[in-house]
């Protein structure tokens, strides 16, 4: 049942793992784990590294089984497939209480019966700890989520951010090796969220710990992780650093997920060295830089993310020596976000593309307004190619 | 705070009636059990006369000890089965059948007593029970306890199921997550349920004339039986007694469902 799995391996690398050698063994060793409902598999075969230390995102979208996988590690589930590694020895069939892994719920699932303080000492008291010894370490979790002198109050008593604390300082308070958050900030509002944010990085910094968070929103897995591996239809799709993730992703699906992108489909033509020329329907030929070898035959897809786009008046655009994409078009439409604008340009070709600009001046009399003819100009090396 | 609406002269005048409809006639016997006239319905003047009456009368005595007793075992019991039926309901892994097991628990509920009543005295006379205190008390644990496992079950629903797997999180095995967590979170719900099983036991008159013995007579069936003679004051005072017995428990049961739900959740139906 745990034992090897053949084909695991070429399953993992299929999924698009990346395979980062860590010094020595990883903390957790997550290796062909599944799990089915019924006939629906919420995690299908996933295998994922964590190193000692690590902030790790799991990111997908709602029902990609990135919660069902944080579950089987604390232990609410138990995979039908696969081994969970902790340090080495097979966790997957442990009970909760048995292993040195802590979680903090989506909803924070405080005790309303007890006390801020008492709830932090729920698990101190369960260890057997000496009074004195539970005495400290919850001064000194309090002392760490910054709740003093509400040791006394019961969680109704508390803001949303002040239960998130108190949370965060119960699952804390073992010192486990392994927390994990699930959706940690769902239930805060933005500036707030921001806030909490760099606490837990600066928190989990200080302490060393290594921290798996679930989330589904990208910007949170991107301002707080070290890695993030994304999920869909409960496999693992991605592990990558931020800005791989954003820069290079693996697959249409990714690209589309993780921020904006315009995705332009075609045919190769032609190639010349790392420079493919690829016919679209909707924005004519485009020549993009591919830094892998595409796999999947001819039928291609050019993505670029809109902040890589730059807009010109038409016959105003400087030459360039490096061979560039100008696709003519005409502005559609304006949306001003105040930090950038968006703008959306109907192409002679037929396609659309999306452009954000930053609006690095205060008054800029030259913003283009809809009916605008520009071009949008991209570098090749800008270009990620995907394959259909 | 905005204004209530103030009741027009309709509201007033049916409010009036309807509560007029409910309580009159029981605070009419409640003056009458202070009457000192030996007919009931001529006003003698104030006396504790019947009271005394009652605390001299034996048999009534016994038979409200014998209700008492009944009261307290057959809802201790029925908390006890009421609490681990809706655990295991709403807890429990979905096993086969689950959705019949909660229909069949609300059964009884809207079974008539007579039927109820007479399965049981058919059971017992089956199976050779000796007719009397135990029969009774188990006949009324069968009637309480669904109603018991609706309370306690309603109150474990709008409990969050997170909150026992914190407690696994942080150590508790699933029995002590169970003690110390769900128990202190439902135990409103279960002192309510306790206090609903007492009244309906002590009430119950149908159900225990089916299924008592010779000599052991609860005080329903006791009073049933003075009053075919003709209605004597003193069943007015012990009337009067049953009553303000009934409304303690009844606030009391209130007040438990209100530290329920003044506990975050939502409060236990009462």
């Amino acid at each position: 049942m745990a034992g090897q799995l053949p084909g695991t391996d070429i399953a993992a690398e299929m999924a698009g793992v990346n395979a980062h050698p860590a010094a020595g063994q990883p903390l957790l060793r997550i290796e062909g784990v599944a799990k089915t409902f019924g006939t629906f598999r919420a995690v299908d075969g996933v295998s994922l590294d964590i190193r000692a230390g690590e902030f790790f995102a799991l990111l997908g979208p709602s029902g990609c089984g990135k919660t069902t996988l944080l579950r089987m590690l604390a232990g609410f589930e138990a995979p039908d497939e696969g081994r969970l590694l902790l340090g080495g020895t097979d966790i997957a069939q442990a009970l909760p209480h048995e292993r040195p892994i802590n979680m903090m719920f989506q909803n924070y699932a405080l005790f309303p019966h007890l006390s801020v303080r008492d709830n932090i000492a729920f698990g101190l008291k369960r260890a057997r700890l000496a009074r004195e010894e539970i005495a400290t370490r919850v001064a000194e979790m309090v002392a760490l989520v910054k709740l003093e002198g509400l040791e006394q109050r019961k969680p109704d008593q508390l803001s949303g951010g002040q239960r998130q604390r108190v949370a965060l300082a119960r699952a804390l308070a073992r010192r486990p090796q392994l927390l994990l958050l699930d959706e940690p900030l769902a239930a805060l509002d933005k500036k707030l969220r921001e806030s909490t944010q760099g606490e837990l990085m600066e928190l989990q910094r200080r302490l060393g710990m290594t921290f798996i968070v679930v989330t589904h929103d990208q910007e949170e897995a991107m301002t707080m992780a070290s890695r993030i591996g994304v999920m869909n239809a409960g496999k693992l799709v991605q592990v990558a650093t931020p800005r791989e993730l954003y820069e290079a992703p693996r697959s249409r699906w990714i690209a589309q997920f993780v921020g904006d992108i315009n995705l332009f489909d075609g045919e190769l033509t032609q190639r010349d060295g790392d420079r493919l020329v690829i016919a679209t329907g909707g924005a004519g030929t485009l020549i993009a830089a591919a830094a892998r070898e595409p796999a999947g035959g001819t039928r291609l897809s050019v993505a670029v993310r809109p902040e890589k786009i730059r807009l010109s008046r038409r016959g105003t655009e400087s030459e360039h020596a490096a061979p560039i994409n100008r696709l003519d078009g005409v502005v559609a439409d304006v949306c001003y976000l105040g930090g950038t604008t968006t703008y959306k340009v109907r192409l002679d070709a037929g396609g659309m593309v999306q452009a954000s600009l930053a609006n690095s001046a205060r008054r800029d009399a030259d913003a283009y307004g809809p009916g605008q003819p520009v071009v949008a100009a991209f570098a090749p090396d800008d270009c990620v190619v995907l394959e259909r | 705070m905005h204004k209530p609406a103030r009741l027009s002269r309709f509201n007033i005048a049916s409010l009036a009636l309807g509560l007029a409809f409910l309580y009159l006639p029981i605070i009419v016997l409640v003056i009458f059990s202070f009457n000192a006239s030996r007919l009931v319905t001529v006003w003698g003047g104030w006396s504790l006369r019947w009271y005394h009456e009652f605390f001299n009368d034996r048999a009534m005595i016994e038979a409200s000890w014998m209700s008492l007793r009944v009261a307290v075992t057959s809802a201790t019991s029925a908390t006890l089965l009421g609490t681990l039926a809706a655990v295991a309901l709403s807890r429990g892994e979905r096993f086969r059948g689950r959705t019949l097991f909660s229909g069949m628990l609300y059964a009884p509920l809207v079974m008539p007593e007579v039927i109820t009543g007479l399965s049981l005295l058919l059971l017992f006379v089956a199976t050779n029970a000796a007719r009397g205190f135990w029969t009774v008390t188990i006949a009324h644990t069968t009637l309480t306890m669904c109603f018991v496992a609706v309370v306690v079950q309603s109150r474990l629903g709008s409990l969050d199921r997170s909150l026992e797997e914190a407690a696994m999180d942080l150590g508790c095995d699933p029995v002590r997550a169970f003690l110390a967590v769900t128990l202190p979170l439902i135990a409103p719900a279960i002192v309510a349920g306790w206090m609903l099983a007492f009244t309906l036991s002590l009430d119950d008159l149908v159900i225990a004339s089916f299924t008592t013995g010779p000599g052991s007579a609860t005080l329903p069936i006791r009073i049933y039986s003075e009053v075919r003679l003709g209605v004597k004051p003193e069943i007015n005072a012990i009337c009067t007694l049953v009553i303000a017995l009934i409304a303690l428990v009844i606030v009391g049961a209130s007040l438990a469902s209100k530290l329920s739900s003044s506990q975050g959740e939502s409060a236990a139906p009462l």
